[in-house]
């Protein structure tokens, strides 16, 4: 991917704010450009999502995505973060083969994830997704949907896809003289993660359940979640792709790192809960020797700790 | 290193929430002269800041949690706070009668909020006068979206409670103590996008806590409570016994529980 880095210091040269216009005429440019991935693997390609929240520039391209090529077909994991960005993924995808594309796996509901799914429908691909997917879709689809089209606008957010093969535990899917190994976790990061394995590369992709570089955001169970690291080393990876930070890491590593998050996050919020802290004061007092560890910190950190109080406070 | 989106953005909001901000302080002040009409109907309200003080986060981290705690200073005593969430579905959020066993100066509440608000206390003194304060938080989703990921565990567990006292209870002098109740208190607005169906409402209606059959709190609540609600308010125990809580929810559940309170050095009970 083309990388628009710029430093606080260059954007404020000249005391004005130098972003917003000319990110209109790139953005038109770009949506209709192929996504720039990595082969990090045989046959394996990724697009390393940008550290940011979702704006209409980035066009919520902000997760890791993209796709593995069999013998016969296609499968993507991950379809991106909005219409254009699982568009601009699909372009990528005829760039580099012409083979169908089968599988669309959907790791878990967050919509920078998932929301490009709708530019696979021409495709008619089976849409993959853990066996709690559709109810969380259900509950949040809508929601996330009008939220992201509030940033974006509504013609950059496809329609809510529901996956059509639900994943109870294990499944296989044959991309031919492939196979693709996907695991239904239990609450972890959320309470539908479904990652991937690919025996051939001994990749997995990991999705949210690891994150890299940028902080960790709870939506399931800090419990569970610590929980499912032992199971991502296990699987006998020698890379993963997190859902965000580099293409592929090495998943020893990097589970290390998150580990100690999570790990403070569980330790000092019940602390605080010991200590009669109040929910609403516990983000100021957590796992803050975290804070130059991590990018985009402080846009979750405090949530992550309302998440843990409310879990841990009933222990 | 910075990128440069995360300012853009900065710009984008700040000026679309500059433009927002001058059409909703109007639409805002319309709204709350309806809601103060349906709700107060012609009674006569003042400036509370004498009275209470509502705190509430400027920007919630959870919209579905939003801490928010009143406080009252009032020589006359403080027999009812009303809490309204102006956008709220249903903006009536919460009633909380303080009965004789109480000790109203402290109330601490986690509600939903659905969207950008100005949330009204309104403190009502025994002699029936009206006091009103006034917050606006910004917070979205709170009613109509994420229902928690623990909606099975709640409802496996529903109508358990804890509470937790301080340690050091001296008898005869406001306690503040937290109640919490396990309850999903969904609110029947999201939707199944399969069965076109609305997941059915389920929620607390009231809390009764009274001390040794002394009346110290009842609450009349809506779908604003949050999920496993959890409720700080303050009592006067004269001497060792029994706080009993009923819940009752819109299924006509009836929830009891009592908890002791004993001799100072007890922690918390569950």
């Amino acid at each position: 991917m083309r990388e628009r880095l710029i430093t606080r210091r260059q954007a404020l040269l000249g005391g004005v704010c130098l972003c917003c216009m000319p990110s209109l005429l790139r953005s038109a440019q770009e949506r209709n450009s192929p996504l720039r991935t990595q082969e990090i693997a045989p046959g394996i390609h990724i697009r390393r999502g940008a550290h940011e929240i979702a704006t209409a520039d980035n066009h919520d391209a902000i997760a890791n995505l993209g796709f593995i090529v069999g013998r016969q077909a296609v499968a993507v994991f991950d379809p991106g973060g909005s219409l254009f960005d699982g568009e601009r993924l699909r372009r990528r995808i005829r760039e580099i083969t012409s083979l169908p594309i089968r599988y669309v796996v959907m790791s878990h509901v967050h919509p920078d994830h998932i929301l490009g799914a709708a530019a696979f429908l021409p495709d008619e691909p089976t849409f993959v997704g853990h066996a709690r997917l559709p109810d969380a879709l259900a509950q949040r689809g809508d929601y996330y949907r009008e939220r992201v089209a509030e940033v974006l606008g509504e013609e950059a957010v496809g329609s809510i896809v529901q996956p059509t093969m639900l994943v109870e535990s294990r499944a296989r899917i044959d991309l031919g003289e492939r196979i693709l190994e996907l695991f239904a976790h239990p609450i972890a990061h959320t309470n539908n993660d479904l990652t991937a394995f690919d025996p051939q590369t001994r990749t997995l992709f990991a999705s949210d359940l690891l994150f890299v570089e940028r902080v960790p955001s709870l939506d399931g169970s800090l419990k569970g979640w610590l929980e499912q690291l032992p199971v991502l080393i296990s699987s006998g990876a020698e890379r993963a792709v997190p859902g965000h930070g580099p293409a592929s890491v090495e998943p020893e590593k990097a589970v290390v790192k998150l580990r100690t998050y999570l790990e403070r996050l569980l330790n000092e919020t019940r602390r605080a809960i010991a200590e009669g802290v109040d929910i609403e004061d516990a983000p100021d007092k957590v796992a803050l020797d975290e804070r130059d560890k991590w990018t985009l910190f402080d846009e979750y950190h405090g949530h992550n700790v309302v998440q843990a109080f409310k879990e841990l406070e009933w222990e | 290193m910075k990128r440069i989106v995360l300012m853009a953005l900065a710009c984008i909001c700040s000026s679309a929430a500059l433009a927002q901000g001058l059409d909703d302080e109007a639409a805002r002040e319309a709204r709350w002269t309806q809601l103060k009409q349906a709700i107060f109907p012609d009674r006569a309200m003042r400036d509370g800041a004498d009275v209470l003080a509502l705190e509430a986060p400027a920007r919630a981290l959870d919209a579905a949690l939003v801490p928010l705690a009143i406080t009252t200073t009032s020589v006359e005593p403080i027999k009812t706070v009303h809490l309204i969430i102006d956008n709220n579905p249903g903006p009536l959020a919460g009633r909380f009668h303080f009965g004789e066993a109480a000790d109203p100066s402290t109330l601490k509440v986690r509600m939903r909020v659905n969207t950008y608000t100005s949330i009204h206390a309104v403190a009502e003194n025994s002699a029936g006068e009206l006091f009103v304060v006034e917050k606006f938080v910004k917070a979205a989703g709170g009613c109509s979206a994420p229902a928690g990921n623990h909606d099975p565990d709640a409802l496996a567990e529903i109508g358990r409670m804890k509470l937790k006292l301080p340690s050091g209870i001296a008898f005869g002098k406001p306690v503040q103590a937290q109640l919490m109740i396990r309850h999903p208190n969904f609110n029947g607005m999201q939707m199944n996008q399969i069965t076109r169906h609305y997941t059915p409402a389920h929620f607390i209606k009231t809390i009764d806590i009274t001390y040794e059959d002394k009346n110290v709190l009842r609450v009349e609540s809506d779908i604003a409570l949050s999920t496993d609600p959890v409720i700080t308010f303050g009592f006067v125990p004269q001497a060792p016994g029994h706080l009993k809580v009923v819940v009752h929810d819109s299924k006509d559940n009836r929830f009891e529980q009592s908890f002791e309170v004993p001799q100072p050095s007890v922690l918390s009970m569950q």
